[in-house]
């Protein structure tokens, strides 16, 4: 690796989520000499944060979340970690950051990886006692300590986070009831077919799952939540309810220096704002998209990561279009579901394997090419799909609805011009 | 404890004792170990956590499921067909609970 000068520029990363300790990394490994400095709000070591609503809420699960990096990485690699520090303003003429205690960081590039907020739920007594939402791990402590204890749950939203948590509590055995304002669960990430699937799956399982019912008031007795008034004006009794609604991306920063905002930081398709000294990045940023020629704001340990080595390439001088292939896993219970590429709802639906047999996957076509797979308990099909993605290469949506048909196998055929 | 003793390419290594429960990727990022990245967290969904599991510790090993063996295809580094594993899924533990109480394994040159 060559010497770089002394003069290389300083690089502050806002936000020590999976997307802003990558950039970090990469920077580094990537040959670049300057300050780094990664700023992160909350007070620990950066974590991993997909456990916390599957394996750190199981029954016997470590005390912690893993970190994303040991320790002493960041010394070691001279990345000037500051932990529960908030940027609260940029200074986009003088290049700085304004810091909640008063300080100050000069940049000459600024990543923004200020990840998402849960959306809150605004209805009466969703300020009880006993109503958690799900993001950072003393969010997830807190519900681990209930749950153990807990004899019901109600859960508000059928997206990956309420499935999961509910899937959890079925663990512990809770009584487990999902309201869902929509028709289906997942109506945001995954086709109708493989919807009723997950339905049927958490309904065997013993979890009430109610779609198209949405909470109108939670119900208390002495500042605890004791349940909940749905739409169609039925009560629920839950001692514990967790709101999943989704996320809200944290564009607060990025709004008041001016910078356009719509559904997220809005980035080119090189993850840059219009200022060319401002990236943004991971589940904050609303990126042109390669695959579906519109903008897309994706929330995903692979879209974190990815986004993070491609914005510290171009960074180190690597100008290129991003187009990594999104891929997507929730694992609820016994159902591994995995997910590669971007549906729209206008996409046709392909089973492909008998959903009777809980392992089959639905094959997603636009204009007869394929574009999106999702998987439940059949990983080769997921891995095909990936590497087929990538390539650009599709199967006929014939092909694919006929007996027999191996995704895996298709994948490993050789190319025919022509 | 359960000790993990990762050898990189270089000649150097790392000794790394862990709370039984663990995995080789997780004692891995615990303790800084460079090479391995557990990008997903143990999930076996990214392959990044990939090692080459020293000869004389391959009979005590679990058997490979469904999930480790498609993304074991995906590895950065070429595959080995029999000592390629990750470490996700490689429990750490003692006779009791049925996790390896030592192994040793080689650090891939590349993850990504």
């Amino acid at each position: 690796m060559c010497p770089r000068p002394r003069s290389e520029p300083g690089v502050v990363v806002v936000g020590a989520g999976q997307a802003g300790v990558q950039v970090a990394d990469a920077l580094r490994a990537g040959g670049h000499d300057g300050p780094i400095t990664l700023l992160g709000a909350e007070p620990e070591l950066p974590y991993q944060r997909p456990p916390l609503s599957k394996e750190h809420l199981a029954p016997g699960a470590p005390p912690a979340p893993a970190p994303l990096r040991a320790e002493r990485f960041y010394p070691e690699q001279r990345i000037d970690l500051r932990t529960g520090v908030r940027a609260v303003g940029i200074d986009r003429a003088g290049r700085t950051v304004a810091l909640d205690d008063g300080t100050a960081v000069p940049y000459d590039v600024l990543v923004l990886a200020t990840g998402a907020a849960n959306r809150p739920l605004e209805v009466p007594g969703a300020d009880l006692a006993g109503v958690h939402a799900l993001r950072t791990r003393a969010d997830a402590d807190a519900l681990r300590a209930e749950l153990v204890r807990a004899r019901s749950l109600l859960v508000v939203g059928a997206g990956f986070i309420g499935l999961e948590v509910a899937a959890a509590a079925r663990a512990h055995g809770l009584d487990v009831t999902v309201l869902e304002a929509a028709d289906r669960p997942l109506v945001r990430s995954v086709s109708e077919r493989m919807a009723e699937h997950v339905a049927d799956v958490h309904r065997r399982a013993g979890t009430a799952l109610r779609c198209g019912e949405s909470v109108v008031a939670f119900t208390g007795d002495a500042g605890r939540v004791t349940g909940a008034v749905s739409s169609t004006g039925a009560e629920y009794r839950a001692d514990l309810v967790v709101v999943g609604v989704g996320v809200v991306p944290r564009t607060e920063l990025a709004a008041a220096a001016g910078l356009p905002v719509a559904d997220g930081i809005v980035v080119d398709d090189d993850l840059r704002t219009p200022d060319p000294a401002i990236y943004a990045v991971g589940d904050c940023a609303n990126h042109a998209c390669a695959h579906t020629g519109g903008r897309v704001r994706l929330e995903s340990v692979q879209n974190a990561t990815d986004q993070g080595r491609h914005v510290a390439a171009s960074i180190l001088g690597g100008r290129r279009p991003y187009t990594a292939v999104p891929w997507f896993w929730s694992h609820q219970g016994a159902l591994k579901l995995q997910i590669a590429g971007l549906r729209l709802p206008t996409d046709t639906a392909v089973a492909c394997g008998d959903p009777a047999t809980g392992r089959f996957s639905v094959c997603c076509f636009r204009d007869a090419h394929l574009v999106a797979v999702e998987s439940v308990n059949r990983p080769a099909d997921h891995v095909a799909a990936r590497r087929l993605l990538a390539d650009g290469r599709t199967p006929d949506p014939d092909q694919v609805a006929e007996p027999g048909f191996s995704l895996k196998d298709f994948a490993r055929e050789p190319v025919v011009a022509g | 404890m359960p000790k993990v003793i990762f050898h990189r390419e270089d000649g150097s290594s790392d000794v790394v004792a862990v709370e039984a429960g663990s995995n080789v990727m997780r004692a891995a990022v615990q303790n800084g170990v460079a090479g391995i990245v557990g990008e997903c967290g143990g999930q076996a969904m990214c392959a990044t956590c990939h090692v080459y599991v020293r000869e004389p510790y391959l009979d005590a090993l679990p058997e490979i499921d469904e999930d480790e063996e498609e993304m074991l295809e995906c590895t950065a580094a070429e595959r080995d067909p029999r000592r390629s594993r990750l470490g996700c899924q490689l429990a750490l533990g003692d006779a009791a609970s049925g996790g390896l109480e030592e192994v040793e394994v080689d650090v891939p040159e590349t993850q990504i």
